[in-house]
């Protein structure tokens, strides 16, 4: 088969192309410049498309490199901005799946006459009766099925992934019996557009006013302080925030209001989420109202028990996520997950949180 | 390389080793041959052999014109506003070194003069641009890009009238390889050649410095090149450099027929078979060979790989320091819509190219462009 392999200079990819190579296939490889401004992380910066250019040449592969700014400006950090100023914190990363590597390099990839897209994500597709499944990688630490738990059926057709069933160590272990020069690389961890020395907070600034607000007791509403930037504020985050004797978790972050509500562990707990309509995915059929599924609300947080239902808002069918048991609050704008609590390394789908629904407290 | 680039540069890999500017034996038979190839060099480019500094190619040479003439002229008028004047469509080593200048110099400014729709400087802009505080003025005498040629001759004698203090620089590593250059520029203070679009080696060229031109050097510590252009000297590179370049003197009217005649097939075979395809340069006022074409709702980066995979190589444009491609500040000087520039690629030929070439690349093009728009 012809494949295109998305090399970005780091250790996963660079084994992916080698195994696939391995296995006889034509294989080209193409990195993606996405961000021209200045970066400290890997994924994508200069010395990650030298590297990934090394590695093209050690594998005996052509080599090309895609620019993709305006694109990723467009659809991946444009959205990002905005919708911090909303009080909202998006995945980019799971963006840049969504729109870049899954939509507009796949296109590219079938116009180029490619029959397959490869990358190196920990996470496996598998052919079964009916289509395509996507399942966790096997190296549970590094499993990446959270990061393309928006995939469908017409992209899993078309998309390979070479390390899914390896474990990071087995991986390494490749890339260093094939003398490959990414085989000690740290893994990026960080947004690649986001460098070390600004931080989010610094490159949001550049890019959006930034406004002070309140920090308000949940159950009172007594003012317990401030914070600088409400727009960079999580909910559930706890870090950064006025304690006032306890550990406080952002319950409530409202921009127009410029209010942060906190509430102590103890409160700070919610019941069900609503995932943003339009933003709703299913791998494979669509669940039912009632479903039991396993909800992942985090790159590797662990899956909570949940039922899926319907929300009462008329005209609108917006998916809910009733957990099992209370959870921490969630971001509006994070991804959730699902998975077959049958067969909880089965994906099912995924979908864009737009709120959670905070527990009522116990009376006292 | 041209083979007979090759031949007169291999003495100087083994046996001819001298540091051209020792003192023993070996140092003068370096020397020699130093001064033999600035000798071939000046005389084919117009100049006295003194006027002729050599250089590690294009990019050092468009440097030290703009940095050389800018710094001279900061110290000569005692910080005094400067103005350095350059095209819109100048290679990045003059439209940044100019760009640079003006950030860093103090009283420096950097003014361009657009070109009009074909990528030819508009004689307009250029005028409202000159006056007594222009220090430079740079205009290449052929774009890389489009292969248009620009008219210097009118460019020298707007200077002279307008901006009597300014020096003109002209960058010629692209036309070179098929112009005259003397006859093509003449009057002209500063000329930036290059060897390796001669056919020469890569890391090699020169800068002619006109007798009374001040120019301050770039790089200092040994005076060599007259003290405009320390370093020791790279003698195997400069007789390559003069080789080449009287390699292409002596086939240049025969060549220049011949593989325009390639070109023409090429430009008027694909702008027959691919519906949608646009020349933006002029013909005649195009080097012969340079076939620039832009093919609508085409992204060049996908058409190059297409090409590259059927042996066809072709450029996208300028690449950045990842390989990427970034868009054409030639091609968006001229005013061309985005989304017609986003289908632009250049066919460069030369001297080794064949009717071959030409029809490998007429089977394989329009099917690769319908295959893209499909």
């Amino acid at each position: 088969m012809r494949v295109l392999v998305a090399i970005s200079g780091g250790v996963d990819s660079s084994v992916a192309a080698a195994r696939l190579v391995a296995e006889g296939h034509d294989v080209v490889g193409a990195t993606l410049k996405l961000w021209g401004g200045p970066q400290s992380s890997g994924c994508c910066s200069v010395a990650d498309v030298d590297d990934a250019r090394r590695v093209a040449q050690q594998l005996g592969i052509a080599h090309h490199v895609f620019n993709l700014t305006e694109d990723f400006e467009r659809d991946v950090v444009g959205p990002y901005v905005a919708a911090h100023a909303e009080g909202r914190t998006p995945n980019p990363c799971i963006e840049c799946n969504r729109r870049i590597k899954f939509d507009v390099l796949l296109a590219r990839a079938r116009r180029l006459g490619f029959d397959r897209l490869a990358t190196g994500h920990h996470a496996r597709v598998r052919a079964r009766p009916g289509g395509f499944s996507l399942r966790r990688g096997a190296d549970p630490l590094k499993d990446q099925s959270y990061v393309l738990s928006m995939l469908g059926q017409s992209q899993l057709a078309a998309v390979v992934l070479p390390v899914g069933d390896m474990t990071k160590d087995q991986v390494r272990a490749e890339a260093r019996r094939l003398g490959l020069r990414t085989a000690a690389k740290p893994d990026s961890q960080d947004v690649c557009f986001v460098h070390d020395a600004e931080g989010r907070g610094g490159f949001l600034s550049s890019r959006l006013e930034l406004h002070g607000a309140e920090v308000v007791c949940d159950e009172s509403g007594r003012r317990l302080g401030a914070v600088d930037a409400v727009e960079l504020v999580t909910v559930g985050q706890r870090r950064g925030l006025p304690a006032a004797g306890e550990r406080r978790y952002a319950v409530d972050v409202d921009v127009t209001a410029r209010r942060v509500t906190v509430a102590p562990a103890s409160r700070a707990f919610v019941d069900e989420l609503t995932v943003q309509p339009g933003t709703l995915t299913w791998v494979g059929r669509r669940l039912e109202d009632g479903a039991e599924a396993l909800a992942q609300l985090s790159a590797h947080g662990r899956p909570a028990r949940c039922t899926l239902g319907s929300s009462d808002a008329p005209g609108v069918g917006r998916l809910t996520v009733r957990f099992a048991s209370p959870e921490r609050p969630v971001a509006p704008g994070q991804t959730v997950a699902l998975y077959d609590p049958e067969d909880p390394d089965e994906v099912l789908g995924g979908g864009i949180v737009a709120s959670s629904r905070r527990l009522a407290p116990a009376p006292r | 390389m041209r083979d007979e680039v090759v031949e007169a540069m291999a003495p100087f890999a083994g046996l001819v080793y001298g540091h051209a500017s020792g003192h023993h034996r070996q140092a003068r038979a370096a020397r020699q041959a130093l001064e033999d190839a600035r000798d071939q060099v000046a005389d084919l480019l117009g100049a006295a052999p003194g006027e002729v500094v050599f250089t590690s190619g294009g990019t050092e040479g468009d440097n030290l014109a703009v940095f050389g003439v800018l710094w001279a002229a900061a110290r000569r008028d005692g910080g005094a506003g400067s103005v350095v004047v350059s095209s819109a469509v100048e290679h990045p080593a003059v439209l940044e070194a100019c760009s640079v200048a003006a950030a860093r110099l103090p009283g420096v400014a950097h003014v361009v003069a657009g070109v009009d729709s074909r990528g030819v400087l508009d004689l307009d802009r250029l005028d409202e641009a000159l006056d007594e505080d222009v220090a430079l003025v740079s205009v290449m005498l052929a774009n890389n890009e489009l292969g248009t040629v620009q008219p210097l001759p009118a460019v020298v004698a707007h200077v002279r009238d307008r901006a009597p203090r300014a020096a003109v620089h002209t960058d010629a590593v692209q036309a070179a390889a098929w112009l005259d250059v003397p006859a093509s520029a003449p009057g002209v203070d500063l000329v930036t050649i290059s060897g390796h679009k001669l056919g020469g080696p890569k890391g090699t060229g020169a800068l002619v410095v006109r007798e009374g031109t001040e120019l301050d050097a770039l790089f200092v510590g040994g005076g060599q090149e007259r003290a405009r252009r320390a370093g020791t000297h790279d003698v195997a590179g400069a007789v390559g450099l003069a080789t080449a370049l009287a390699a292409v003197a002596k086939e240049r009217e025969e060549e220049s027929v011949r593989v325009a005649g390639l070109r023409d097939r090429l430009a008027d075979g694909l702008l027959e078979a691919v519906p949608a395809a646009v020349e933006v340069a002029e013909r005649a006022s195009v080097l012969p060979g340079h076939c620039h074409l832009c093919f609508a709702g085409v992204e060049r980066e996908e058409l190059v790989v297409l090409l590259d995979e059927a042996g066809v190589c072709v450029s996208g444009g300028a690449a950045c320091a990842s390989g990427a491609l970034e868009p054409s500040h030639v091609l968006s000087a001229v005013g061309l819509p985005p989304a017609v520039a986003r289908g632009s690629i250049r066919f460069s030929l030369g001297h080794t190219s064949t009717p071959e070439d030409v029809e490998r690349a007429l089977a394989v093009v329009p099917e690769a462009v319908a295959r893209l728009r499909a």
